[in-house]
């Protein structure tokens, strides 16, 4: 069951194209990872969800039904160019924000104090966001965004500004809002935290959609079937249906080797052939991360990025 | 609809709780008539301390003479004008007057010397002087007895009244109506630029500190500007109405404390008590004033004050806020604020050079309906009197002007909030103009 299903949005502004043709389903409960180099059309296509700009064509349908103005109840936004207004309090300000959002005045104080409570922020109630540090003010930023309990929560960016601590304090919460049944859609280019939180991902390049999918899948996909072997004495030479890439010494007598296998065949075949030229200390398959996956589409959909 | 309510709800709130809000609130009421006060104040004393000043006449021609009055004494000096200027310049006397002997049906050559240069209306003075002399000479000449002269001198002093509508005749004063223009007038060009530059700082406020977003992503960004729009002017709204009630209770207070009153009753009591005929003439005098004042529609001036500082603060307002939402910096707001503030300075302009010459002429009249300039020399006409189909006009397009920069505003309003960093021209703001959601 998807909560949120894009369907064929396309956009341009005068000469730029910002999407075209972007579909995809972000399946209800999960953490959609949205990824793509610098101006390949994320925040567009956000900005897009958010209602604040509005497509040339496709349509957007949130639990089913097209989306419109009364969603806004049910979606919360943290932007990547975030702030907050410096001279009203926290207190009033997470009151007015969660009234936009369309609680109620009592039920958006009460909320926004059982959260500062929980990020043990219970102290700044009253203090003007000036006073704030950066990070602390990111803590209210992010109650803002998550205290109308959404059904889905778009988070661009969300651990910049944040020290590690307060980092992983905000990813133990996403994962909360999850369990609890929100659907996240999180932005970023930070690829450890998507290979930590995300379920599913989905990558745009270049205005266009170029690869979705669970993540399981997406990294079976792109095996290449190399394997990584810590070894003592000798050297693996290249034989039959497997290639040596590289060797290097790791230490203790150690060296480590990279060899080119097939996807496809199986590894027992290739140990049996290694086991008898050296003597092995660890055979493990190399599953490529997000990183590589990132780095290699995008540099292989753009040659020049790749010379350099 | 919500929303936008609490957009205005907070736009009112962070101002109005601002220490700044309250000083201007109470200090302004207690400032401004401290002001005019100390200021007519001075100019009485002024009055008062002049000394007589001796003003020297070199009369050659022997024809005329003068009277001393008040502020000036005259003395007569003897000699060549090269020896009496000499002697003036040593002299501490203010003037010197040089008659040469002229011929009657021709006078010319009368110079005037003074150690400062003199004021146009004090040589006017000399020369209506002289005039009226000659005139009086001319006339004994013709064969007219001194007696038939002064039968000839008649003053006459007009009384102006208004006749309205509804037949009822007022009596008006061009002083007041004038000062009525002018305070309103000139008020509603400073709550312009005070409250326009507010909204304008507002915006770029939430454009730097980058709440834009979160906030556009909950309220339309129209609504998002017509609520601070709003917001802002609701400020203005309570600061004036507090102002209106202090200086009332002030002026009130002031009143009773030096012994007038509004109330005819009671004035025309103490005009009876008054014992010395010269005291019941400064009282009937007071009385006019009294009148006159009484006679002001205070209610329509205020209401039509409030409507035409909203319609003019919502078109310009928006402006503002349109020119706030495109830039980064109040630095770079400078290039596009000189043709908001144009036809402000015009209206204004208009309002000194044309409302209180002829404040019905068709220019008067056309600035007065041109919704950018409207509310500025409305207020100023609005004491002489202008006929209810002309305020009725004036208010219509004053609506549809502000309908129309609202909508422009809201068209630039949307993407501008949104661009960080952009380099903004008027060609840019064209293409945002054109631009589809």
């Amino acid at each position: 069951m998807s909560l949120l299903k894009v369907e064929n949005i396309s956009k341009s502004y005068s000469e730029h194209q910002a999407l075209s043709d972007v579909s995809m389903d972000i399946p209800e409960k999960t953490i959609f990872g949205l990824l793509g180099p610098n101006g390949a059309g994320k925040t567009t296509l956000i900005r897009i969800i958010n209602q604040i700009i509005e497509a040339d064509q496709g349509a957007i349908l949130f639990d089913g039904s097209p989306l419109n103005l009364d969603h806004i109840r049910n979606i919360g936004y943290l932007p990547e160019e975030r702030g907050l207004y410096k001279k009203m309090k926290v207190g009033e300000q997470l009151v007015y924000l969660g009234q936009l959002r369309g609680l109620s005045m009592k039920e958006a104080s009460k909320r926004g104090k059982a959260w500062c409570q929980k990020l043990e922020i219970m102290d700044w109630w009253g203090k003007k966001i000036e006073d704030l540090s950066k990070g602390m003010a990111q803590k209210i930023q992010f109650i803002a965004t998550v205290m109308h309990e959404p059904k889905l929560i778009i988070l661009d960016e969300p651990f910049s500004g944040f020290d590690p601590v307060n980092a992983n304090l905000i990813k133990d919460e996403i994962l909360e809002l999850r369990e609890k049944g929100a659907t996240i859609i999180f932005s970023t280019h930070r690829m450890e935290s998507v290979e930590q939180l995300c379920d599913h991902v989905a990558m745009i390049h270049k205005s266009e959609k170029i690869l979705d999918g669970s993540k399981v899948e997406i990294k079976e996909k792109f095996r290449d079937g190399s394997y990584i072997v810590e070894f003592k004495e000798g050297e693996i030479k290249t034989g039959a249906g497997y290639e040596v890439i590289s060797t290097e010494e790791i230490g203790r007598g150690l060296k480590r080797s990279l060899i080119q296998y097939s996807a496809e065949g199986n590894p027992n075949e290739l140990l049996k052939q290694l086991i008898g030229q050296v003597e092995i200390h660890s055979f493990v398959e190399r599953i490529p991360s997000m990183n590589d996956i990132f780095i290699s589409l995008v540099k292989g959909e753009n040659p020049e990025l790749a010379e350099a | 609809m919500n929303k936008i309510f609490l957009v205005i709800q907070r736009e009112f709130m962070s101002r109005v709780k601002k220490k700044s809000f309250l000083l201007a609130t109470i200090l302004v009421p207690l400032i401004f008539p401290a002001v005019i006060g100390g200021m007519v104040y001075l100019a009485i004393q002024n009055e008062k301390n002049k000394e007589t000043e001796v003003v020297q006449v070199l009369d050659e021609s022997g024809l005329l003479s003068f009277e001393d009055s008040d502020r000036y004494s005259y003395k007569s000096v003897e000699g060549s004008l090269e020896s009496a200027k000499d002697e003036f310049s040593k002299s501490e006397d203010f003037a010197l007057i040089y008659i040469p002997d002229f011929d009657i049906d021709k006078p010319e050559g009368v110079v005037f010397y003074a150690k400062t240069s003199p004021g146009v209306n004090l040589v006017d003075r000399f020369e209506n002087n002289i005039e009226a002399q000659i005139r009086d000479i001319k006339l004994t000449r013709s064969g007219l007895t001194e007696e038939q002269l002064d039968q000839l001198k008649t003053y006459v002093r007009i009384d102006s009244f208004n006749i309205t509508e509804t037949g009822d005749e007022k009596k008006s004063d061009a002083g007041f109506t004038f000062g009525i223009g002018y305070v309103m007038g000139f008020l509603i060009y400073i709550f312009l630029f005070a409250y326009g530059a507010q909204v304008m700082q507002g915006v770029i406020e939430e454009k730097n500190s980058k709440i834009v977003e979160v906030i556009v992503s909950t309220v339309r960004p129209f609504h998002m500007m017509i609520g601070k729009v709003v917001g802002v002017a609701s400020v203005g709204i309570f600061q004036f109405l507090i102002w209106m009630i202090l200086m009332s209770v002030i002026s009130f207070a002031g009143m009773s404390a030096f012994g007038l009153s509004i109330d005819p009753m009671e004035s025309s009591q103490m005009m009876q008590q008054a014992d010395e005929a010269s005291a019941v003439q400064a009282n009937e005098k007071v009385q006019e004033i009294m009148t006159i004042i009484r006679d002001i529609p205070i209610t329509q001036i205020v209401l039509l004050f409030v409507f035409y500082f909203l319609g003019g603060y919502m078109l310009y307002g928006a402006l503002f806020a349109a020119v706030g939402s495109a830039v980064d910096t109040p630095a770079d707001a400078q290039q596009f604020m000189m043709p908001i503030m144009m036809p402000i300075i015009v209206g204004l302009m208009g309002l000194f050079m044309f409302v209180f010459n002829d404040p019905h002429g068709s220019v008067s009249f056309w600035l007065s309906v041109i919704p950018f300039t409207s509310p500025i020399v409305m207020m100023g006409r609005i004491g002489f009197g202008v006929p209810a189909w002309e305020i009725a006009l004036s208010m219509v397009t004053l609506v549809g002007g502000f309908i129309f920069t609202l909508w422009l505003a809201g068209r630039i309003y949307r993407i501008g909030i949104l661009m960080h960093g952009a380099k903004v021209n008027y060609k840019v703001l064209a293409k945002w103009l054109m631009q589809k959601n």
